[in-house]
């Protein structure tokens, strides 16, 4: 699935949170969105998912404008991960899966949901409330439910913050193995320049709002005179007017 | 509307309900204090006010009623509270579910969680005071469906709210039942209210509910034209608070709140 976002930009009363910013992101690739915090990041994945809507611009996928009448259908198209927003605390994971195996409208439920318990190692703690468990299950549970419905288009939000370098690994081991399975886009917003490195086919570097660079983490660090992505997003990040 | 996914967000409360039985005895526990607080009030003034002579129990039926349309309300809120104290929220309006599926699965839902409030309480009722909101006959049936109703849209209207305005809009889900109580004349004639007071409470659905109840059980007739003009008063409160939520989406939507929303 293909994702073509269009001169958009988003204003809070005087704050320009997006300042008029264009993508693409081609069918089965990873785009990388880094930025400092603030930059309009969370901003720009909201306006995707259909959570704000633009000031001005427009959010096209498989060449179909997002719009209030097709946000329905698009929307079953998509998931979200985010260890920002949780999944009901006192239901269990099982409970939960199946839940949202139905909003999604997925055919199969027992099977689909079987499958990802399987995948993400779930069964331990099925039957455990989602509020009782530790910070990686909760994410392996989070990435779940973002693969319930099979999104062709996945969003992933800091998919391994705050987890073990060994359940970090499993997660980002799972996406790429998912995604060879799988067709799937994904945009990835993430401050982990390792994960951004193994997993991404191009980045967008981000800072007030406005995208500042772009390409693919090689282009990127051979551009900038640096030896790998972190010192690369670093520059960017505390440069004053180069780039800007 | 796709039942399926109504279903679906209902069944999320409906495991929430069942998977706690702290939760079932909360929702139990206050509307039975509140019978019996009632109850012991309607006893002495049946034995003491020559209104309420040879009437036993009308105070106690318009507190259950009044309990009715607070727990229709409360529960309404309770599940959009939910979701965003478990923050849960942002998930909920990614989901491909419309918001006219969302409303009516919250209204479905806050039915039964009424009822597993209510119902205890109203059966209590019988044995302890000799009182059975049932003796209302059928009008009871109609009386109970307005008050839904209108219940159902001071939950939407603060369930709007809460999206317009955030978390910090919760403590006005508490407070919007209490501010429209004097007006609802739920235990006395709208004749004690001012004329200038009066005039307001009529536009409220409320008055005529609990004038009919009154009627009911002191003079045995029922005007049923009030009846559906209560009915009438309600629906068209709903159709209010459907669009207010509506535009409440929208605006939140432009203002960007409905990500990360939770405590």
């Amino acid at each position: 699935m293909k994702l073509k976002v269009k001169n958009i930009s988003k204003k809070f009363n005087s704050l320009i949170a997006v300042n008029n910013i264009s993508f693409e992101i081609e069918k089965n690739k990873v785009m990388g969105l880094l930025g400092p915090n603030g930059c309009g990041k969370t901003t720009t994945i909201g306006m995707m998912l259909g959570l704000i809507t633009p000031t001005t611009g427009q959010i096209f996928i498989n060449g179909i404008v997002l719009a209030p009448k097709n946000r329905i259908e698009l929307l079953s198209l998509m998931n979200f991960a985010s260890p920002y927003i949780e999944l009901p605390k006192k239901l269990t994971v099982k409970q939960n899966l199946e839940v949202y195996a139905r909003l999604y409208g997925v055919k199969e439920i027992k099977q689909r949901t079987s499958e990802m318990i399987e995948d993400l190692n779930l069964q331990k703690f099925l039957n455990k409330k989602t509020g009782e468990l530790s910070s990686g299950q909760k994410n392996r549970v989070a990435l779940a439910k973002s693969l319930i419905n099979k999104p062709k288009l996945l969003f992933l939000d800091e998919p391994t913050a705050s987890l073990d370098p060994d359940i970090g690994d499993f997660v980002r081991e799972y996406i790429e193995k998912y995604k060879k399975k799988n067709e799937l886009t994904i945009l990835l917003a993430s401050h982990n320049m390792k994960e951004v490195e193994r997993l991404c086919d191009e980045i967008i570097m981000m800072k007030h709002g406005q995208i500042v660079d772009r390409g693919t983490c090689d282009q990127l660090i051979k551009k900038h005179g640096r030896e790998n992505l972190e010192d690369t997003f670093l520059k960017i990040a505390r440069s004053k007017n180069e780039l800007e | 509307m796709n039942w399926n996914k109504i279903f679906a967000l209902s069944l999320r409360h409906l495991y929430l309900i069942k998977g706690s039985f702290p939760r079932i005895l909360d929702l139990i526990y206050w509307p039975t204090i509140q019978i019996f607080l009632w109850g012991f009030i309607s006893k002495f003034f049946t034995l003491n006010s020559s209104f309420y002579e040879n009437t036993v129990g009308i105070i106690l039926s318009a507190a259950i009623l009044y309990d009715f349309l607070f727990r229709s309300s409360i529960s309404y809120n309770m599940m959009f509270l939910e979701e965003i104290w478990s923050r849960n929220f942002t998930n909920l309006f990614i989901a491909p579910i419309r918001l006219s599926e969302i409303i009516t699965a919250l209204t479905f839902t806050a039915i039964l969680r009424t009822l597993i409030g209510l119902v205890p309480a109203a059966l209590l009722a019988i044995p302890f005071f000799g009182v059975s909101i049932f003796n209302i006959g059928i009008p009871l049936i109609f009386l109970l469906i307005t008050l839904y109703i209108f219940g159902v849209t001071l939950g939407l209207l603060v369930t709007a709210g809460l999206v317009r305005f955030g978390p910090s809009f919760e403590n006005i889900a508490w407070a919007s039942l209490f501010f429209l109580a004097p007006l609802g004349c739920i235990y006395y004639p709208i004749e004690i209210l001012p004329v200038w007071l009066q005039i307001i409470a009529k536009l409220l659905p409320l008055v005529h509910i609990f004038e009919e109840m009154r009627n009911i059980l002191i003079y045995d007739i029922i005007n049923y034209f009030q009846v559906f003009k209560a009915i009438l008063i309600s629906f068209l409160y709903f159709i209010i608070g459907v669009i207010i939520f509506y535009l409440s989406y929208s605006g939140a939507k432009n203002r960007g709140t409905l990500i990360n929303m939770g405590e």
